[in-house]
């Protein structure tokens, strides 16, 4: 974490990707309040995800050039420990800025203001999980130089479900449905991620640095 | 025979469902044939090539 | 070590499987064919027009048959990955990454078909319903074991990650399969069954059957040849590749 406060500028990247995104919408689509309304909130998931794709290369990257890598998959404590520890770190460094920027996203989208709650829970839910599962894919790339296309179509199939539940909670808080069950799916599924992702990690590291 | 191909009004969606059936089954038989006859090949040319280093060496 | 296993063994032995899989293809692709054939003879001719979609309907001997194939694909890819992973067999590992292209092939097949059907039907070429995205996500999964395999230098290691990949994505098959049960969608809900009478008339039911059987033994046959070059490829230092690459000349030319 004081690697990622020395250099807290490059920190700022994501989220301010996910500004760039979010303010290409209104200027493509035209400004009317309405529309951008009714897609906000699928506009600032994806710009999120898209986000946290792009940071997700920063996870094993740093150790993977300078060694340290093979030091942890050597280590005798239990890999997929260490790993949930440096994923949740790199949550807390990448996703966390984009949580604390949506509200500004969403404003600058004319998303309801009591839908913002749900936003931010579907989020605070939905981002662990991407981490999660992102990890796991990029564990598989992490030996190949340029990896960042392959990268993004293996973790597309898996998103997908998240993108979906994230987004459809968001939706029906917006026509005043019930919410509720989308994100206890989430919760769910982020609890399971929380078990496995390490461990399904830790395997797909050892098999691609063997 | 007209009725037949016109499917009742709907030939151009059935027919070219079983087109796309039919022509993606036909890549599929042919990719592994041309992989295949390429792998002979190569192969053939890297052994008369160690052959030759071979008989060279000796 | 019991018979079963020693029988899976011999299989496993490259030069054996060679050769085995030689003899089988064209067994398996002529069988395929004929049964194909039949089928659809049965299916565009035989079978009487539907009552609600008139003659439309008889896309389903090819959507319907294909979309079980994309899901019997992946279940034998998942299969085989587990079994590369865990056991190390090298059989397993070229049988996998041989079932990925044949995968994708039947998932986008189903994808075209059905939205060909659906234009004249629902009105509309595509709806991001519960099972159609599933089996579009079955695609993009196909696409990156393929193109994770492709990508990683070595083999064996490249095969490994692959297999982690698809194993990854195996809780998609039961996904689309209940799609139409756990959730509202405007695809329509299973009509036959593998337990109990099917919700379908039996002149209509045999050519998608036959159809099954059809793309099945089609599978397998694929699956075959494209093992075949694959245990070429990764033996070539061998001595039975040699003598294969070698006997080939005079039998082919």
């Amino acid at each position: 974490m004081l690697l990622t406060w020395r250099r807290r500028g490059e920190a700022l990247n994501p989220a301010l990707f996910a500004l760039i995104v979010v303010v290409m919408f209104p200027l493509a689509l035209g400004p009317e309040p309405n529309r951008l309304a009714g897609i906000a909130a699928g506009i600032v998931f994806v710009a999120i995800l898209l986000a946290g794709l792009l940071a997700l290369d920063s996870l094993f990257r740093g150790d993977q050039e300078d060694g340290t890598l093979e030091q942890l998959v050597l280590s005798p404590h239990p890999l997929p420990l260490l790993l949930a520890g440096k994923i949740a770190v790199h949550w807390l460094t990448t996703a966390l800025p984009l949580i604390l920027v949506a509200p500004l996203l969403a404003e600058m989208l004319y998303l309801p203001r009591q839908v913002l709650p749900v936003l931010i829970a579907a989020l605070a839910l939905a981002t662990p999980l991407l981490s999660l599962l992102g990890a796991v894919c990029v564990a598989l790339t992490v030996s190949m130089r340029r990896s960042g296309m392959l990268l993004a179509l293996l973790v597309l199939p898996l998103y997908v479900p998240v993108l979906i539940f994230a987004a459809g909670a968001c939706d029906a808080a917006q026509a005043g449905l019930p919410f509720l069950a989308p994100l206890l799916w989430l919760g769910a599924a982020l609890v399971l991620a929380l078990v496995l992702a390490p461990l399904a990690c830790a395997a797909a590291l050892r098999i691609s640095i063997s | 025979m007209n009725e037949f191909f016109a499917m009742g009004g709907y030939g151009a969606y059935v027919w070219s469902s079983f087109a796309i059936f039919v022509i993606a089954l036909l890549l599929d038989f042919a990719a592994p044939r041309v992989r295949y006859r390429k792998t002979i090949s190569e192969l053939r040319g890297r052994y008369t090539r160690q052959k030759s280093r071979q008989e060279k060496a000796a | 070590m019991n018979k079963l296993t020693l029988w899976f063994h011999k299989f496993g032995s490259p030069p054996i499987f060679h050769r085995i899989a030689g003899l089988l293809m064209p067994w398996l692709y002529g069988t395929a064919v004929l049964g194909g054939i039949l089928a659809m003879y049965g299916g565009l001719f035989v079978a009487p027009a539907d009552y609600q979609q008139s003659d439309a309907y008889r896309i389903i001997f090819v959507h319907v048959p294909c979309a079980w194939m994309s899901m019997f694909a992946y279940l034998f890819m998942a299969v085989n990955a587990f079994i590369a992973l865990v056991w190390r067999i090298k059989i397993s590992e070229i049988l996998a990454m041989a079932s990925a292209p044949i995968g994708a092939i039947f998932t986008a097949v189903t994808l075209l078909t059905g939205s060909i059907w659906g234009k004249p039907m629902w009105g509309t070429w595509w709806t991001w319903d519960a099972r159609l995205t599933s089996e579009l996500v079955l695609l993009f999964l196909f696409l990156g074991v393929i193109g994770l395999y492709n990508a990683i230098e070595d083999r064996r290691q490249a095969a490994r990650a692959a297999a982690f990949l698809a194993l990854v994505g195996v809780v998609n098959v039961p996904i689309v399969h209940f799609s139409v049960n756990w959730w509202n969608t405007l695809h329509q809900g299973s009509t036959v069954r593998l337990l109990g009478p099917s919700r379908i008339d039996s002149s209509m039911l045999w050519p998608l059957l036959l159809m099954a059987l059809a793309t099945h033994l089609w599978f397998f046959a694929s699956v075959l040849a494209r093992a075949r070059v694959s245990t070429l490829e990764l033996e070539a230092g061998k001595d039975w590749a040699r003598n294969v690459v070698l006997n080939e000349r005079t039998s082919h030319e």
